[in-house]
């Protein structure tokens, strides 16, 4: 992330994986200020000459591949939980909420303050297995119930009104974009500029071995816990009454509220299921980046759970898991073979752009109301 | 220019029937169209759409000749608008084609479809509510400019002539559909039925061979209807080839000169309107709804 | 009426009197500047431009003026504030295009305007290996390069629904702060000093444009933005402005009337991408140093704000969006700190509240049409009185809400 690392050879190994949102404009420039000076004096010889920012390492890839793929699956499942929000809230409204990043990133202070007042800190708590678990499903439950009451009021704050005076789409998108931008800034009056202090939930056992590779608990809990929602969302949606409703909203409105459904409570519950998911990933995002949690942290995030979403097909719930794994993975390969984890955001952006351009259907085709399953 | 085939117009009628020549004149189509009037302009061949499961249109074959009036009815559902959307180019025919003077319309773009001479109107009413009447006619018009951003930048001259003879032939359509005093008007601010001719006036400014109306008088009272019943024979008149979709029998067999009536997506007949009237399918088709009693 | 499938169901007799009282509804509601564009456009041409001379010396004068309560001092440097409100007017005059005229939403119109910083620094500054060009002919360039970048990100994405725009441009938005970052040649964060500014010295042989004398810049700035205004105007006037607009109300009914859609959407994009590229250049001159901190999706939410605060589609109104969203943070130094909080509830709040804008105006469409309209007025009993003032020249705020209805 810093301006002088780039020019070091390409860090691969995966312990230095991090994550590029977290950082700030200011946290660099106070990281910078000290390295400036130098870098002043040396840099007239070495830019131009220096290639070493990209690389096309296959080796790199193929030493880390079953790694790279274990941690890029781990970082999807997080994406997946974040764009069925996206899509649930796009196949029912047929808008982009830009605002579920901020959902997301309520939730992350949830954890947070949860896990903070219950002494958590930087370094692996000594508690009893069972303690652990109790603290991080009541960490959950809190991030759920704060992402959901998130986006109710930014449902009812912001986009009722609109829907009530039929206000055109760009109007739609433009308050969604300045909702997002109050929350983030709200965040920003609040906390302050740098990411609140890491906290550890528990130290990543290694739990088993495959092609060479180590899987460690924290991986198996993030991607079991998030395959388990998806089947339980998956199956809400195609079984339960609430969930025949929002895929009648979806399929057509009018209709829908012709044949007796309330759109309303509809859209409601859509935007509340999207807060509850996004309140789970909340947690499991903080249990991989413990130092993630920052006024501006959902941002990126958000944009990556959004091309998961059109990646698998926006408004498919199916869709949305399945785009978020594979956006885990390309990023995560992208970033071996290119050699900086900087890459993953320009990777995830270039598979939006393709996907648009070749398949703008997404992976599993586009629509809610259709996808009976 | 020299295949091009003038129309005989049949002045006196037109005098008759009270219409002032001069504006006529100035609204009349002044494009070239290869085919003689009486000829087939537009065919429709084996046209099928599907969708899903679903046929919407079953090889559906008919043809429009120059300088008629041909009405294309059929019960709710039966697949007419389905035919216009084919024909126009919003849905692709899973089979089949269209034909404009010979040359199939399959494959090109809308706007293409709309520069070759086929334009219509909608049967829920879609004008740039935020422009003026007059405005919405040259949004018309420019299918016919060539003036791209180049153009208008720099005000070169074509620019200016198009700019200045829009505004006149705008007017003389608003003129001709009866709401010229409406010109500076936002459209949506319209009453109804000028909404209605202000979408007959921007369909005309393209310029098009065939004009195609999607139920034009929905919505109108009796009155109302006996007034576009006026105003699309005048365009008949002026040289125009007119599709008209309606649900409302009595308007259809007043101004139409042939009927073609669809029934689950089937072409069930295809006649002038007295016969289409005695025609047992036809009656079959609707029974239960007294023709009268459609609107 | 014989039946109820009619979305604004009203009796041929009487409709123009019930046009006329909606659009005078439609003004009660309105607020602070209603009667403005209207009285204008209702101005001889002549008087208009007069009053528009008036008001470009004033806007020429400004930095000398100085004038007591409006001036941003002794908290920031007055002229310096006024080059960087008249940058953030030009960006808001290009975001307006592609945003006001053809409804498409771009998020990351910041990375345009990064782009056209970039190309003036590599060209000019010292810093930079690269070929060195006089600042002046970096300004075409820069548009030029823009624009590529804008056909580049338009064509894959224009053809799909608005959203999809959206998230792809705040998407390139981030991008181009990120490969900043990481290539090399692009100097991450320690940038590109010195940028070259235009030629010129004064009597004593100091450069004329410096980084520390906003004056000169402004007017530079100023300048460009009049002829940009002009240009805008003649697409607005034309077979282009009127594709915009149609594309915006109802693209499909666009297309079907003959409108090449697709083309007209990227040309909106590209043209907006150009000005964008303009307005970096010009920034990049002015502050004379350019690095990767500069350009954050942030800022693009800003410079969404200054359009929508002026009124989308008003290039007039742009103009006066972006000068407030520079100025109030300058001029009000002690909530400087909050401002981007206050522009994102100014953002949500107009868009709820008062989605025209403060200046609601409607664009005019039509090179000739001022004639046309005329006749109406003075017509007389034909019109009824106050009709045709508020129909062709006004403001138009009731027209979010009745949209729906006609769809």
């Amino acid at each position: 992330m810093l301006g002088g690392q780039q020019h070091g050879p390409p860090s691969i190994s995966f312990a230095t994986v991090t994550f590029t949102v977290s950082f700030t404009k200011h946290q660099e420039e106070q990281m910078l200020s000290a390295a400036v000076p130098s870098l002043i004096h040396a840099l007239p010889m070495v830019v131009p000459m220096d290639d070493s920012w990209i690389s096309f390492d296959v080796n790199a890839l193929a030493q880390n591949f079953w790694s790279a793929t274990f941690d890029g699956l781990t970082f999807g499942a997080i994406y997946a939980l974040v764009a069925l929000g996206y899509t649930l809230v796009y196949g029912v409204l047929n808008l982009i909420n830009f605002a579920h990043s901020e959902v997301f990133i309520m939730g992350c202070y949830g954890v947070f303050f949860t896990l903070s007042a219950l002494n958590f800190g930087p370094s692996a708590p000594h508690l009893s297995f069972w303690a652990i678990v109790g603290n991080l499903v009541l960490a959950l439950v809190v991030a759920m119930i704060v992402s959901a009451l998130t986006a109710l009021i930014v449902e009812r704050v912001a986009y009722k009104p609109l829907r009530k005076r039929n206000a055109p789409r760009l109007v739609f998108l433009i308050t969604a974009i300045g909702v997002s931008f109050t929350i983030q800034y709200l965040l920003y009056v609040w906390r302050g500029p740098s990411p609140e202090p890491a906290l550890t939930m528990f130290r990543p056992t290694p739990i088993f071995e495959v092609f060479g590779t180590i899987i460690d608990s924290q991986q198996i809990v993030i991607v079991v816990a998030a395959l388990v929602m998806m089947v339980v969302i998956d199956q809400f949606i195609s079984r339960s009454r609430t969930g025949r409703g929002i895929r009648a909203v979806a399929q057509d409105p009018d209709t829908a509220t012709l044949m007796g459904v309330n759109k309303e409570r509809i859209i409601i519950t859509t935007f509340v299921i999207g807060g509850l998911l996004a309140g789970a990933a909340a947690l499991f995002y903080v249990m991989k980046i413990p130092s993630g949690v920052q006024y501006n942290g959902g941002f990126i995030l958000g944009i990556k759970a959004f091309a998961a979403a059109v990646l698998g097909g926006i408004g498919n719930v199916r869709g949305a898991l399945l785009g978020g794994l594979l956006l885990g993975l390309i990023g995560n390969y992208g970033q071996v073979l290119l050699g900086s984890s900087q890459w993953t955001d320009v990777v995830a952006f270039v598979v939006l752009v393709l996907v648009l351009v070749l398949r703008p259907q997404g992976v599993l085709g586009s629509s809610l109301g259709r996808s009976k399953a | 220019m020299s295949e091009a085939i003038e129309p005989v117009i049949d002045v006196e009628g037109l005098r008759e029937e009270g219409v002032d020549l001069a504006l006529a004149e100035q609204v009349a189509p002044d494009r070239d169209i290869s085919v003689k009037v009486g000829d087939a302009l537009v065919e429709v061949k084996n046209l099928t759409m599907k969708f899903g499961g679903l046929t919407a249109l079953d090889d559906v074959t008919f043809d429009i000749k120059r300088g008629e009036i041909l009405g294309l009815i059929g019960p709710n559902g039966a697949g007419k608008t389905t035919c216009f959307n084919a024909m126009t180019g919003v849905y692709k025919p899973s089979s089949g084609k269209v034909l404009l003077e010979g040359q199939s319309l399959g494959g090109l773009a809308q706007h293409k479809i709309t520069r070759r001479g086929l334009a219509r109107t909608f049967q829920n009413i879609r004008l740039f509510g935020e422009m003026t009447a007059l405005e919405n006619v040259v949004v018309g018009l420019d299918a016919r400019h060539r003036t791209s951003v180049g153009g208008a930048l720099l005000r070169l001259p074509t620019h200016v002539r198009e700019e200045k003879s829009s505004i006149e032939r705008g007017m003389a359509l608003l003129e001709f559909v009866g709401i010229a005093d409406h010109a500076h008007f936002l459209s949506r601010h319209l009453p109804y039925g000028h909404q209605r001719r202000l979408e007959i006036a921007r369909a005309l400014a393209t310029d098009p061979k065939l004009l195609c109306l999607d139920e034009p008088a929905a919505g109108f009272n009796p009155a109302e209807k006996e007034e576009l019943m006026t105003l699309i024979r005048t365009i008949r008149d002026d040289g125009y080839t007119v599709l008209l979709i309606e649900h409302d029998m009595k308007l259809v067999m007043g101004v139409t000169d042939r009927i073609v009536v669809l029934e689950f997506g089937k072409k069930i007949a295809d006649d002038v309107p007295k016969v289409i009237r005695e025609d047992p399918k036809v009656v079959a088709a609707y029974l239960g709804e007294p023709e009268d009693d459609l609107a | 009426m014989s039946t109820t499938d009619g979305p604004t169901l009203l009796p041929s007799a009487g409709a123009q009197q019930d046009a006329v009282d909606r659009e005078s509804l439609g003004k009660q509601k309105k607020g602070w500047f209603n009667g403005l564009g209207t009285r204008w456009n209702g101005l001889p041409r002549q008087k208009q431009w007069l009053y528009l001379l008036v008001i470009v010396a004033v806007a020429y004068l400004l930095p000398i003026l100085n004038i007591p309560g409006l001036t941003t001092e002794p908290g920031n440097n007055w002229p310096l504030a006024l080059a960087q409100m008249s940058i953030y007017a030009l960006v808001a005059v290009g975001l307006n295009i592609v945003v006001g005229y053809a409804g498409l939403l771009d998020l990351g119109y910041v990375a345009f305007f990064a782009v056209g910083s970039y190309t003036a620094s590599m060209l000019t500054s010292p810093d930079s290996p690269y070929v060195h060009i006089p600042y002046l002919w970096t300004l075409p360039v820069a548009m030029a390069v823009a624009m590529f970048f804008g056909v580049m990100l338009g064509i894959p994405t224009l053809r799909l629904r608005g959203d999809y725009l959206a998230i792809v441009t705040l998407g390139f938005g981030e991008i181009v702060r990120i490969l900043a970052t990481i290539i090399p040649a692009m100097k991450g964060q320690v940038g590109f000093q010195n940028v070259g500014h235009p030629p010129g010295t004064d009597s004593s042989g100091n450069a004329i444009f410096l980084n520390s004398n906003g004056a000169p810049w402004y007017w530079l700035t100023l300048t460009v933005i009049i002829v940009v205004l002009l240009l805008a105007g003649n697409l607005e006037r034309s077979r282009v402005g009127r594709a915009w607009i149609a594309i915006r109300e109802d693209e499909d009914a666009a297309e079907i009337m003959g409108v090449p859609t697709f083309k007209y959407k990227v040309w909106a994009f590209a043209l907006g991408a150009s000005v964008g590229g303009l307005s970096g250049a010009l920034f990049a001159g002015q502050v004379g140093f350019v690095n990767n901190q500069k350009f954050d999706v942030v800022t693009s939410v800003l410079f969404l704000c200054a359009v929508v605060l002026g009124g989308t589609g008003n290039k007039v109104g742009a103009i006066v969006g972006g000068a407030l969203v520079a100025y109030i943070p300058l001029r009000f130094t002690a909530i400087a700190e909050y401002k981007y909080l206050i522009f994102g509830i100014a953002l949500v709040i107009i868009m709820i509240f008062r989605p025209a804008g403060i200046f609601p105006a409607r664009q005019r469409l039509l090179a000739y049409g001022t004639q046309v309209y005329n006749k109406f007025t003075h017509r007389g009993s034909d019109t009824p009185p106050g009709g045709q003032g508020e129909a062709v020249g006004g403001a138009h705020v009731a027209g979010a809400e009745e949209k729906g209805a006609q769809a």
